[in-house]
């Protein structure tokens, strides 16, 4: 009934659900993504095991890799935008990425400086 | 013109994003739903931090036992990566069926995702199964103990997924494509899809950097 008058009237969108496309242009957002996630991933695989690149930078590209290839899957797969209509999926990713990142973050801090005040373990047994 | 268009709606758009969403009172019930389920999802990723970070902790607290590298088969593993990753695909394909009601690709899609998942699932069983006959089991060290929790949790959620998945296939059987029954489709999807994005980060932090020398 308005689609006329408001040129801009559009539904709304769940969480996952893309606007609304051909199915050809979704199949090809789908083969895209998979594309992607397949040469993150051979780089992944390749990194981890090759001497070419300078020993210590594996780690790093590793996880930058990931963080890559996660983002890949956030967009192609679950369909998570920058669009208008998504800014409550995105507000409560952020808040997930908030308490993954307090939580694993947090551990390995404290953990690695709990270890370095630890007594070697046979200083304990003998105080036994 | 999309100006004339929305002035005399400003209420509809108090943020002025330039569209007029008009839907008084609550958003449908599919985003409701999907919305929901994708609060779920992501309380189900801070679970799996958890077990990220119990494994950082103790990855090399292995009390004489085998270490990460050599125990690790890279090859089994490139192989269930790339299983999930085409079932995530194959999956995003049936749900594009399931959105124009088309029967056939519907079950196409979502048996070979099932076959993936099943193949996941073996493979990563055998690879228990051989860990545990070596006499490295989850009692072996604080390291294995960790590995096998974070990756048997990952494996766990996939099954429950693969049972899910032939759910879903028998009521689109019996039921066809009702409203309520597209909406379970939709959380399906998502399920699988966050799977997918737990093991890249299974299979970067605990295979590949943890076969690192």
């Amino acid at each position: 009934m308005s689609e006329q008058t408001h040129g801009m009237v559009k539904r709304d969108l769940a969480p996952g659900e893309e606007e609304e496309h051909s199915v050809g242009a979704r199949i090809l957002g789908y083969v895209v993504g998979l594309v992607l996630a397949l040469l993150l991933t051979a780089t992944s695989f390749f990194i981890a095991g090759t001497d070419l690149v300078w020993q210590p930078s594996i780690p790093v590209a590793l996880i930058v890799l990931a963080i890559a290839q996660m983002g890949v899957h956030l967009v192609f797969f679950l369909h998570i935008t920058t669009g208008p209509d998504n800014t409550n999926n995105v507000l409560a990713l952020a808040f997930g990425l908030l308490v993954v990142f307090l939580v694993v973050g947090g551990t390995v801090w404290i953990m690695a400086n709990l270890n370095a005040n630890m007594p070697p373990m046979d200083h304990i047994m003998m105080r036994q | 013109m999309a100006m004339t268009a929305t002035a005399g709606h400003a209420h509809a758009d108090p943020h002025h994003i330039g569209l007029v969403i008009e839907h008084p009172g609550p958003a449908p019930k599919r985003i409701v739903t999907a919305y929901g389920f994708w609060i779920f999802l992501l309380s189900d990723i801070v679970m799996f931090s958890c077990f990220f970070a119990a494994y950082a902790v103790l990855s090399g607290q292995t009390a004489g036992g085998p270490k990460g590298a050599e125990i690790f088969e890279q090859r089994n593993v490139a192989i269930e990566t790339v299983c999930l990753l085409l079932s995530s695909f194959t999956c995003g394909m049936a749900s594009i069926a399931a959105d124009v009601r088309n029967r056939f690709w519907f079950y196409l899609s979502m048996t070979v995702t099932c076959v993936l998942g099943l193949i996941f699932l073996v493979l990563e069983f055998r690879e228990f199964a051989d860990l545990i006959a070596r006499g490295y089991g989850p009692s072996r060290s604080a390291f294995l103990t960790a590995f096998f929790s974070l990756v048997g949790c990952h494996g766990l959620h996939v099954s429950a997924g693969v049972l899910w998945l032939l759910t879903m296939m028998a009521q689109v059987f019996a039921k066809g494509f009702r409203a309520d029954i597209l909406r379970r489709m939709t959380c399906f999807a998502l399920f699988w899809h966050a799977l997918d994005i737990v093991w890249v980060a299974v299979f970067s932090v605990v295979y590949l950097l943890g076969s690192a020398p």
